[in-house]
């Protein structure tokens, strides 16, 4: 396994163009999470201090981080989608499988990549929550502040999910821009399937559906959370009640399409000539 | 003697095209093969099913003894197909560390297998910057790196100028003299002829004959002939049961022989009959015309 994961990374690391989008996926994050945890001062007329309004509280600073730290996976994605596209317009691939490495051994060396980049990922998300939540928040207790701690889990996995379809897709139509075209693509399919069912159907029924989804499974592990802190915020917040917690059965969705994607790109270039 | 790639009754089809039909043969250890065909008779597809990148639609193959995995196999195997496919963006003693890796073998053999092909002066050179015949010779060093039990190359030549040509030859043939197997694709019949001791001919995937070059035709050579004493000599030899076809061309007869002779037997023969020759050249058909005269017939 670790011969794998070091091939992958020996590939990564010494290009420039993926060194790059790395160092940005694992950066901009902690940036903006950073920054807007700031006071920031607008000349003088107001004052924005986030962290001022209990949103770098714990439990609720898991959730807000891991939301918006999610937005920035696509940077990784594009990683993702151009080591299989260079594999394949160097020809590299060919050479790979001649030279000894196993069909096998190729897929599973894409998806360990994707999983030690998750998981570092979310160590460091991890790492950063700690440092803000007990830099604004009163609480100190360990169990308090460990609360909610599966919204990391669920963000490991969104990435690992949704790296593991842009590893399919990139195998599907071996070029990285067509790939990510094709994310693109599957992403507005899922919202023409979920009008037509709405439309047809109705709408409660339509939302059940589309959970199952593949992008969407992945976006509802996290849910939104402004809803949550307007809750916490307005007088009579039980009127928006709603359900954010992470479900065991929105994890098992995630798994499932997971697995579904890796096997089916193993599938996928069994099949295939090279 | 033995045997590292079988392969038996192997078939390839691509939707309705046949690339390779009933293909059977076997590479024994310490022999130089070539694989002989014009362009599209199977010749790649054969070497990309045996390397694990294309797949068979029937038959079968196995390397070595038949009980390693073919990947694994694959590990003692250095190949080059096509083209030189490394990544660009990394300098050659890192493509080559990648390849180490994948074949899972020390690294301490680098520096030594880029001294082998010439290139150990541009060794922190990106690959991109390389020109088409270090390329090749890169590919080379990097089929070395473990040793191969077999080392196959597919058109190593192709698309070099006649001193890139020169220097893959001659690395070529250093590496065969030190007893490694050879596996060469080709279908440039020269390069064959002076390189292997064994052929496989292949026509339309089909295979022509396999075996030892200088036995590729059954056929004892023929005599090329002057004299001044012209139709005596053509009658003679119409005459005389050594010799079959008979040809003449630009006043130099050519007589194919039905049975061994030696020049000398043949030359007393004639000054015997008091007919002196003013030409003498025995030959044997040389590989493009007998590879032409397989593909023809058949």
């Amino acid at each position: 396994m670790l011969r794998l994961l070091q091939l992958e990374l020996q590939k990564l690391l010494l290009n420039r163009a993926s060194k790059v989008l790395i160092f940005i996926s694992f950066i901009l994050p902690f940036f903006v999470i950073i920054l807007s945890s700031l006071r920031i001062n607008f000349f003088g007329f107001f004052v924005l201090e986030l962290g001022h309004y209990g949103l770098f509280n714990f439990p609720i600073v898991w959730h807000i981080t891991t939301f918006f730290a999610s937005q920035f996976k696509f940077f990784f994605a594009i990683v993702v989608v151009s080591m299989i596209g260079n594999e394949y317009s160097n020809k590299t691939i060919k050479q790979n499988l001649i030279d000894g490495l196993s069909k096998k051994e190729f897929i599973l060396s894409k998806f360990y990549t994707i999983i030690f980049f998750s998981a570092v990922a979310t160590f460091l998300i991890f790492i950063i929550c700690l440092c803000i939540g007990l830099y604004y928040s009163s609480i100190s207790e360990p169990h308090l502040i460990f609360r909610e701690l599966e919204f990391l889990f669920a963000y490991f996995l969104k990435l690992v999910g949704f790296f593991s379809l842009c590893l399919f897709l990139g195998m599907l139509v071996k070029r990285s821009a067509f790939a990510l075209a094709f994310l693109f693509v599957l992403f507005i399919l899922e919202w023409i399937i979920y009008g037509i069912m709405a439309w047809k159907i109705d709408e409660s029924t339509a939302d059940k559906i589309q959970n199952f989804f593949p992008l969407k499974s992945m976006y509802k592990l996290i849910d939104q959370p402004f809803q949550r802190i307007a809750i916490s915020k307005a007088p009579n917040g039980q009127d928006f009640l709603y359900d954010f917690a992470v479900h065991w059965y929105e994890i098992a969705i995630v798994m499932g399409w997971t697995a579904l994607f890796i096997f089916l790109s193993y599938r996928l270039l069994k099949k295939r000539d090279l | 003697m033995e045997s590292i790639l079988t392969i038996n009754n192997l078939t390839k089809k691509f939707g309705y095209l046949t690339a390779v039909k009933d293909l059977s043969f076997t590479i024994n250890k310490g022999n130089v093969y070539g694989i002989l065909g014009p362009n599209g008779s199977g010749k790649s597809t054969t070497l990309g099913i045996v390397l694990n990148v294309v797949n068979k639609t029937e038959g079968n193959f196995h390397w070595f003894d038949g009980n390693v995995s073919t990947h694994d196999a694959l590990k003692k195997v250095g190949a080059i197909i096509e083209r030189p496919n490394f990544y660009p963006y990394m300098t050659a003693q890192q493509n080559l560390k990648l390849v180490c890796r994948i074949k899972g073998v020390d690294q301490s053999k680098i520096d030594e297998k880029l001294e082998v092909v010439g290139l150990l002066d541009r060794k922190d050179h990106k690959f991109r910057t390389y020109s088409l015949g270090m390329k090749q010779r890169l590919a080379i060093a990097s089929a070395l790196l473990n040793d191969p039990e077999i080392l196959i190359l597919d058109e190593p030549t192709n698309g070099l100028d006649p001193q890139g040509i020169h220097q893959i030859r001659q690395i070529i043939k250093d590496i065969a003299q030190n007893g490694t197997t050879i596996l060469l694709a080709s279908h440039l019949l020269d390069e064959v002829e002076k390189v292997c001791s064994h052929v496989v001919v292949l026509r339309k995937g089909e295979k022509l004959y396999s075996g030892r070059v200088d036995e590729m035709i059954s056929s004892h050579g023929f005599f090329e002939l002057k004299a001044e004493k012209h139709d005596e000599l053509i009658s003679l030899l119409e005459r005389h049961n050594s010799f079959g076809t008979i040809k003449v061309e630009d006043h130099i007869i050519t007589a194919f022989l039905n049975e061994p002779m030696d020049a000398q037997t043949f030359n007393t023969l004639m000054f015997d009959k008091g007919i002196v020759l003013s030409h003498l050249v025995k030959r044997k058909e040389s590989l493009e015309e007998q590879f032409l005269q397989l593909t023809d017939n058949n």
